[in-house]
């Protein structure tokens, strides 16, 4: 189908590619790893989160220290990153999914806020705002070396193609439908006999981890770890990509941050005010196209796209 | 210096920031007040002002220049943020989730275009007197308590005005709210939308011009501490967090309570600021933010329960 | 031994005293009006019973289970549902999908389809199936409420004004509808349509300014003079 066509494509672009564009597609499949975890809580659950980037770095910094501070090897070191995005995916989901609507924004912005300053202040150990470049160890995974562009390109495929295989069955399944219809009409679904608020929490828990997946991935690929992916910034993005790209649809976070990712490119070889072009993107996508890309495709053509 | 004179001119600095916070945030209570919208790129409005204000003393030097940049800069940002609300905000009939997506992509456009007019470097501008003025402290001698005068501790005629004239436009918002035809017309709107509007109040022009007030409030706010801080791109982003913290703590909506809590906010950012690290402030006043809104949703002196 | 019983249930918003002190009790496999005048607490009471309101005082117990501190969810886990009073179906969805929500519950597997099909075809919705919910028209949407009910098997139903909007051959089938149910399921329902409630109800229940004002079969409460001068007053020309 669609989707195992995507990837079938994205494996042949690995032979066919030029160097340049390789790097960064490899990027990108990365992010929209990291947009597709944004879009199940955003698109499916119906809950606009302002502090993603939260979770990516917990998965970042937590495989980069257990790298860094306790010599891990990149597996190990993986499997930390992911752990820590589940925890903290997990408390933030406990005290944030008390509140709704633009509460839930500002307290999920606050929380992100909170980590990206510790990042800051505990620099002793998490080296601030400079960050640090991933020794060697914890890009080895399994003999292979994750810096070569080769096995990093096939890497970022492969963490790509788990989360979107992964939400495609999640959304197909029960659980998915049942987090559709809540974002429909969440009273309606309690009445039903479900509870809406477990969930919920099994949502953010999943989106959360799956973000910590890509952040973990992003810095073992690329090699260095840094606050910025702590910044508010980057809770911004994943939002831009979804709505971009449509949001709700399966294949929507990889076009949205396809796109966006080129436009920036360009724009930032015009200037240094690059997120201008996100500036203006995002009001006019919230005024002229909420549905986003795909959701377009989905409303004129196709409406069983998932 | 020793505790005493420390914590005094501790205070006095953070009385300072009080000031300009309360200014900055009346304008966020307002309009979230009146609209129930969430303006995110309430820091740039600030930011634009302090941006205006050396611009506007560029062209004119000395204390005249200063002048009218309090006057031409407030007007400005003011008109700029009608402009906003007229042309994004009302299209979207001012959803609350879709308007905090469309002002962070303001946010963007604002910044980024800063950045391409005035640059990345923080500029200064000069105070329109400047007199320093030292300040006593009691000291317990051998004939009893006498008045001492330690080095370092003191204040500056400028500071204190800047005070002074924070208090004066902020006595002026409340008796336009509480006394005059348009205050009451925005009190109205805000305490029910839709009797406003069976009363003929034009609700749309009333919201447009309150997004412009609370806008030129956060202008006025940093035309007033510019002197003291430098003008700089982004300069924006802490005003907006603090801003946030007062009036969410304050109570959304309720003008006393954001006061108080400006207040006690400015001087505790100020006071813990001298003694503890800044960014240790920020993280527990960001956490502090979060925990209000998880628990006590109505903040310190909650308006309704909502 | 009654199927739900409710002991001195009082809720206040405010200052308003919005139900005051209600007891009730509905055998298993009745059939119960639940009447009065706008603003009498029907509503608050029903939600007090499903468990979208938390009562100030009082108790509700189902089947001699005491489950006033229970979540809504768990309740409608036990053998309640409840239709809206302003219709309250999944209009994204497709009517097909609604009421698989509803009976995934208590069905998985292979079963699950065929206990759609069954609820449609009860309300005569099953033509309608791969329709979008919000395309409905209002009546078909209202019987989709009650296809959803249904689908969850209840022992207890809870239905908040289903006939209001439709058209009398629709209420005709609803009552149709309910006459077949009854005896299987226990069914509460509120309502203003007084044909509908002296053809339908084993008993009739009336509450007025949060009391219940009197209780009895259709005929005793046609009698009632209190009941008459608070509710019937003298222009209901639809009475029986």
């Amino acid at each position: 189908m669609l989707h195992l066509g995507l990837l079938a494509l994205l494996l042949a672009a690995h032979f066919l590619l030029p160097a340049y564009h390789h790097g960064n597609l490899a990027r990108v499949m990365v992010l929209a790893s990291y947009a597709l975890a944004y879009n199940l809580l955003f698109g499916y659950t119906g809950l606009l989160s302002l502090g993603h980037a939260l979770f990516f770095a917990a998965g970042m910094y937590g495989m980069g220290m257990g790298v860094q501070h306790l010599g891990l090897g990149a597996g190990a070191g993986l499997i930390l990153g992911i752990g820590s995005g589940a925890v903290v995916s997990a408390l933030v989901a406990a005290l944030a999914l008390r509140t709704s609507g633009v509460a839930f924004m500002i307290v999920t912005l606050m929380f992100a806020q909170a980590g990206f300053l510790a990042i800051l202040h505990f620099g002793a150990w998490t080296r601030g705002d400079e960050g640090f470049v991933l020794a060697q160890a914890g890009r080895t995974l399994w003999g292979m070396d994750l810096s070569a562009p080769g096995t990093r390109y096939l890497a970022a495929l492969a963490l790509f193609s788990v989360c979107l295989l992964l939400s495609l069955a999640l959304v197909r399944a029960p659980f998915g439908r049942v987090l559709v219809a809540i974002r429909e009409n969440e009273e309606r679904v309690r009445m039903l006999g479900y509870d809406t608020q477990a969930h919920r929490f099994a949502a953010m828990v999943a989106s959360g981890t799956m973000a910590a997946a890509a952040g973990a991935v992003y810095g073992m690929l690329f090699g260095y770890v840094g606050a910025t992916f702590a910044s508010v910034q980057y809770s911004i993005l994943p939002l831009l990509w979804v709505l971009l790209g449509g949001a709700g649809t399966v294949l929507g976070p990889f076009i949205g941050t396809l796109f966006m990712f080129y436009l920036i490119d360009l724009g930032s070889g015009l200037t240094t005010a690059y997120m201008l072009i996100a500036g203006v993107v995002l009001v006019g996508l919230t005024l002229f196209a909420p549905q986003g890309i795909m959701g377009e495709v989905r409303r004129r053509l196709w409406r069983g796209l998932p | 210096m020793e505790f005493g004179p420390h914590l005094m001119l501790a205070t006095l600095e953070g009385a300072v920031t009080a000031a300009v916070l309360a200014l900055t945030a009346a304008g966020l209570s307002l309009v979230f007040g009146v609209m129930r919208v969430v303006n995110i790129a309430h820091g740039e409005f600030f930011m634009l002002g302090a941006v205006l204000a050396w611009w506007v003393t560029q062209a004119v030097a000395g204390p005249w220049g200063f002048a009218l940049a309090l006057v031409v800069a407030p007007l400005l940002v003011g008109a700029l943020a009608v402009a906003a609300d007229v042309t994004i905000l009302r299209r979207l009939s001012y959803d609350p989730e879709r308007t905090i997506v469309a002002t962070i992509g303001l946010l963007y456009i604002l910044q980024q275009l800063t950045l391409m007019t005035f640059g990345p470097d923080a500029r200064p501008v000069v105070a329109p007197f400047n007199a320093r003025i030292a300040l006593p402290w009691v000291e317990r001698g051998p004939e009893g308590w006498t008045l001492i005068w330690p080095w370092g501790l003191g204040t500056t005629s400028y500071k204190l005005a800047v005070i002074g004239a924070a208090g004066a436009v902020l006595a002026a918002l409340w008796l336009f709210l509480a006394r005059s035809r348009a205050g009451l017309v925005m009190r109205a709107t805000q305490a029910d939308r839709e009797m406003a509007t069976a009363f003929g109040v034009p609700v749309e022009r009333v919201y447009a011009l309150t997004f412009g007030l609370g806008a030129a409030l956060a202008a006025l706010a940093a035309v007033l501490i510019v002197p003291i801080q430098q003008a700089h791109y982004l300069m924006g982003a802490d005003p907006l967090l603090l801003s946030f913290i007062v009036v969410i703590i304050g109570g959304l909506g309720s003008l006393p309570g954001t006061l108080l809590a400006a207040v006690l906010i400015g001087l505790s950012d100020g006071i813990i600021s001298v003694f503890f690290s800044p960014t240790l402030a920020k993280i527990l006043a960001t956490l502090l933010v979060a925990l209000v809104l998880v628990f006590r949703p109505q903040g310190l002196f909650g308006a309704r329960g909502r | 031994m009654s199927l739900l019983s409710v002991r001195g249930l009082t809720r206040d918003f405010d200052g308003l005293r919005a139900v005051d002190g209600v007891d009730l009790d509905l055998a298993a496999g009745e059939v119960r009006a639940l009447i009065g005048p706008n603003g009498a607490g029907k509503t608050t009471l029903v939600g007090m019973i499903a468990g979208r309101i938390a009562p100030s005082r009082g108790r509700v117990i189902l089947d001699g289970r005491d489950i006033t501190r229970l979540p809504a969810h768990r309740r409608m886990r036990l053998g309640m549902a409840y239709t809206f009073q302003i219709t309250s179906v999944f209009t994204g969805l497709s009517v097909a999908e609604n009421v698989w929500l509803a009976a995934r519950r208590r069905v998985r597997g292979a079963g699950l389809a065929q206990a759609v099909r069954a609820a449609l075809a009860r309300v005569g919705l099953e033509g309608r199936a791969d329709q979008v919910a919000g395309d409905l028209a209002y009546g078909h949407q209202r019987l989709l409420e009650i296809a959803m009910g249904l689908a969850q098997r209840p022992r207890l139903l809870i239905l908040d004004e289903p006939t209001q909007g439709l058209s009398e051959g629709e209420i005709a089938a609803f009552q149709a509808l309910v006459r077949d149910l009854a005896g299987e399921v226990t069914i509460l329902l509120i309502e203003h349509n007084m044909a509908v409630v002296m053809a339908l109800a084993e008993r009739i229940t009336v509450m007025a300014g949060g009391r219940i004002l009197a209780e009895g079969t259709p005929p005793e409460i046609h009698a009632n003079r209190a009941v008459q001068a608070a509710y019937l007053g003298g222009d209901d020309a639809a009475d029986c």
